[in-house]
């Protein structure tokens, strides 16, 4: 094909005869982590890190001097209903960056960014709405945003509302956690009730009037990471999003090369979630929680640390869920209190099922 | 097969009922259920629509007859469900 | 999944891990007695969903399998079936469908492809949501892709015979499941001692009709529900009777399932559908098991109304290689087939087994279903 007939097209034959992106590339399963590694992964310079690209980790960590670390995450957000019961996009992109900074044991976001990218023809007052939330959340976190970008497109060039944040915030040398830290006999803590965030959203969207408590548990849950790190020995962290435990603790125990043992009966799950969840068919294990850690604790630290989460109210619901070990590595096993099975990752967007 | 949800009738409205399943509620058909329902009643939900109405006594006494199973006591678990002495132990005989 | 509902909540019983020992521990017993290994076939998604989500395998005895026949009606609705949805969609129809048929492969792709090209094609819980939806788009034909065995036919039917809205239609590919266990059991060389028979599908038919199957292919058949406890002691019933060698017809779904069955639905279903012979995917041929519209309601008929034309292309030569149909008759398990979890997984299945959230090789797949863990 001459250069002359490229001028002006955005995809050229050849890209269009090759992998085409689909929806189960954004739906965080196998297909996610190949893009990602095609895309980003080999395709960047390695930075010198403590935790770089090649972890695909919740955030980067690399050293500015003898004794700080500079951590770095960023994040887009794209959710419908742009306001829904328990949040509203803002709030899911604050909380969202600032949880992972928490996540490598980033607690206090030095800032924040927020681009937003606005579809022509939304009401100000729409978009005010959010950035308000935006506002708030960042108070209850103790963050604020010190730069952004706005950019408008046409009517139809994009749904709404997008939004993008990034996270900066410093640790010191070494004082990170990575989500690959799980060692043979770490307890594994849940900080609170899981996948209240996925299965609420997927009722409203669904238009599913399913009443009750029902709602996301989107927050910021940094205090709770601090407070946590302060009583002990925090190994490994992770915070349940899409594709929810089963998710996380996969890669947990992928990434740190070790088994994992959970307990059904412990995992703590909403009354609400559990009602929706076996109507619809779905698992909460399997959906997004968008307020609440994963974490591995060094066993004799582990009361210290459940007391110091359980005293704060977002973390009233947290609870020992399993231990690490060396069986089965890479491998999740829960005992459901009948029997054992393995406790795989969901491929792909949950639907509501019939059969 | 298929899911089915046991749930309770909260509110009825023509030929849809709002029933509660344990901590949520949803909108049911109750067309094609097999018996009249009422407020206060079970049924079974599959994709929607009522398809069975659980008589408030049946789990109660597949309880009794999974207990009575275990001790051994069939004749028991009989007497307890008004079946016949050579019936199986389902509610085949009713 | 756990849950922190009330504990008094009668449903919970039958989540009672004691009970479920105790039923565990008779199951042993009974292997004893009966003294060599035993088969038991189920024709059910949901007791196979249930079956590995509470790892029932791992506490079964090692003599006692018990393998899914041809229970999913997800994985047993041919390709081209799904290609009339699909071609429906891409000709700027609404084609509404449950969210279990939304990824299965069709010849070429599947709904979600579809829609990923931009058709529209929508998700819904219900078919009372699908005409609902026609109700709201009153300028556009909205087609309900209507699957499922009797157990959703009779929700489909009740739709039909309340007067739907004039741009609403039916594209049938419900199934009915009796004649398939039959076809199964006659096939030559299934080895199977006793039918664990499917509890949601019997609500409708009722209990009655395997009567006769039982006494025709002399194996006995408990209806069994879908709670742990439930499977347990339905499994035990069969095992009781395999011991004394009786084909025996047992209900242990007595909440749920009748002798007769729910017959207001069985009337509307038969008001509205007619049985066929058709092909199910994997099982070939099956006599009387399909379910289409009858004549007196064809104007809500999809294949009346549109003028479809299925190209049945040729197929991936991959699918030589599938043995969905011997997993479905029950002569095979998921990790004997070459494809297992390599060039067949959830996001690139061949056979649709690995594509259905109650299809055997996916449950495998994501529960690790084998029984040594």
């Amino acid at each position: 094909m001459s250069d002359t007939d490229d001028v002006g097209e955005d995809v050229t034959d050849e890209e269009t005869d090759g992998p085409i992106i689909t929806h189960a590339h954004g739906a965080g399963g196998e297909q996610m982590t190949e893009l990602v590694e095609t895309l980003a992964v080999s395709q960047f310079e390695a930075a010198e890190a403590d935790v770089g690209l090649s972890a695909l980790d919740d955030g980067s960590v690399q050293p500015i001097d003898d004794e700080h670390s500079v951590v770095v995450t960023t994040d887009s957000h794209v959710v419908t209903p742009l306001f829904f019961r328990g949040g509203d996009i803002g709030r899911l992109a604050v909380s969202g960056t600032v949880n992972d900074l928490a996540m490598m044991g980033a607690t206090e976001p030095l800032a924040l960014t927020s681009s937003l990218i606005i579809e022509a023809g939304t009401p100000q007052l729409t978009v005010e709405r959010v950035t308000e939330s935006m506002r708030e959340t960042c108070e209850e976190a103790g963050a604020t945003v010190t730069t952004g970008d706005t950019k408008v497109m046409g009517s139809g060039e994009i749904d709404t509302l997008a939004i993008n944040t990034t996270g900066v915030a410093v640790v010191p040398n070494g004082g990170h956690v990575p989500d690959a830290g799980l060692s043979v006999g770490d307890q594994i803590i849940v900080s609170g009730t899981v996948g209240d965030h996925g299965i609420s959203l997927l009722s409203e969207r669904e238009g599913f009037d399913l009443g009750g408590d029902l709602a996301s548990d989107v927050q910021p849950v940094n205090d709770l990471v601090a407070a946590a790190m302060d009583a002990g020995d925090v190994t490994a962290m992770k915070d349940p999003t899409r594709g929810g435990l089963a998710t996380v603790f996969n890669e947990m125990a992928g990434k740190a090369d070790v088994g994992i043992d959970l307990e059904e009966q412990a995992i703590p799950v909403s009354g609400a979630a559990s009602s929706a969840g076996e109507v619809l068919g779905i698992e909460p294990f399997d959906v997004a929680s968008e307020g609440v850690v994963v974490m591995g604790v060094a066993s004799e630290d582990t009361d210290a640390v459940l007391d110091a989460i359980r005293d704060n109210p977002k973390g009233e619901d947290a609870a020992i869920v399993g231990e690490v070990v060396e069986d089965h590595t890479g491998q999740v096993v829960l005992d459901t209190g009948f029997g054992r099975r393995y406790l795989t990752p969901p491929e792909g967007e949950q639907l509501p099922r019939i059969c | 097969m298929c899911l089915g949800i046991p749930g309770e009738i909260v509110e009825i409205n023509g030929n849809e009922a709002r029933a509660e399943f344990w901590d949520v509620e949803k909108t049911v058909r109750i067309d094609v259920v097999d018996e009249e329902v009422e407020v206060g009643d079970h049924i079974l939900n599959h994709a929607g629509f009522a398809i069975r109405k659980i008589p408030d006594e049946e789990v109660e006494e597949t309880m009794e007859i999974y207990e009575s199973f275990l001790e051994g006591d069939e004749d028991e678990a009989r007497e307890e469900i008004g079946a016949a002495e050579d019936e199986p132990l389902g509610i085949e005989g009713r | 999944m756990a849950t922190n509902a009330d504990a008094g909540d009668d449903e919970l019983q039958f989540r009672d891990p004691e009970k479920a020992e105790q039923l565990t521990d008779e199951l042993e017993a009974l292997m004893d007695d009966i003294g060599e290994p035993v088969n038991v076939m189920h024709v059910c998604g949901s007791h196979e969903q249930a079956i590995a989500k509470f790892g029932l395998r791992s506490i079964l005895p090692d003599d006692l399998t018990v393998r899914m026949g041809p229970g999913c009606p997800v994985c047993v609705t041919n390709m081209p079936e799904v290609d009339e949805a699909v071609e429906l969609a891409e000709d700027g129809k609404i084609v509404a469908t449950y969210g279990d048929m939304f990824r299965v492969p069709g010849t070429e792709k599947s709904l979600a492809d579809a829609r990923d090209d931009g058709a529209d094609v929508r998700v819904v819980y219900s078919a009372s949501e699908a005409a609902e939806l026609a109700e709201e788009e009153p300028d556009r034909e909205v087609i309900f892709f209507a699957t499922g065995f009797e157990t959703t036919a009779a929700p489909t039917a009740a739709v039909l015979t309340s007067d739907p809205p004039e741009n609403f239609s039916v594209l049938s590919a419900h199934k009915y499941v009796p004649p398939a266990m039959e076809v199964v059991a006659e096939m030559p060389d299934t080895d199977v001692d006793g039918f664990l028979a499917a509890g949601h599908a019997a609500t409708i038919t009722g209990y009655g009709l395997f009567e006769d199957f039982v006494e025709e292919y002399d194996t006995p058949a408990v209806v069994g529900g879908f709670e742990p406890i439930d499977v347990l002691f339905a499994l035990a019933r069969l095992l009781e009777f395999i011991r004394d060698d009786e084909a025996g017809l047992e209900n242990a779904y007595s909440r749920c399932v009748s002798e007769e069955g729910n017959v207001p639905a069985k009337e509307t279903m038969w008001e509205v559908f007619d049985t066929t012979s058709g092909e199910w995917r994997g099982i070939a041929e099956i006599p009387d098991a399909n379910l289409v519209i009858s004549d007196d309601y064809a104007q809500f008929d999809a294949r009346e109304r549109f003028d479809i034309d299925v190209e049945t292309g040729a197929a991936d030569p991959l699918t030589e290689d599938c043995i969905c149909g011997d997993i479905m008759a029950g002569k095979a398990d998921p990790d004997e087939c070459e494809l297992f979890g390599e060039e067949c997984t959830p996001q690139d299945p061949v056979g649709a087994c690995m594509v259905s959230s109650e299809g055997t090789c996916k449950i495998w797949l994501e529960y690790g279903g084998q029984p040594d863990i």
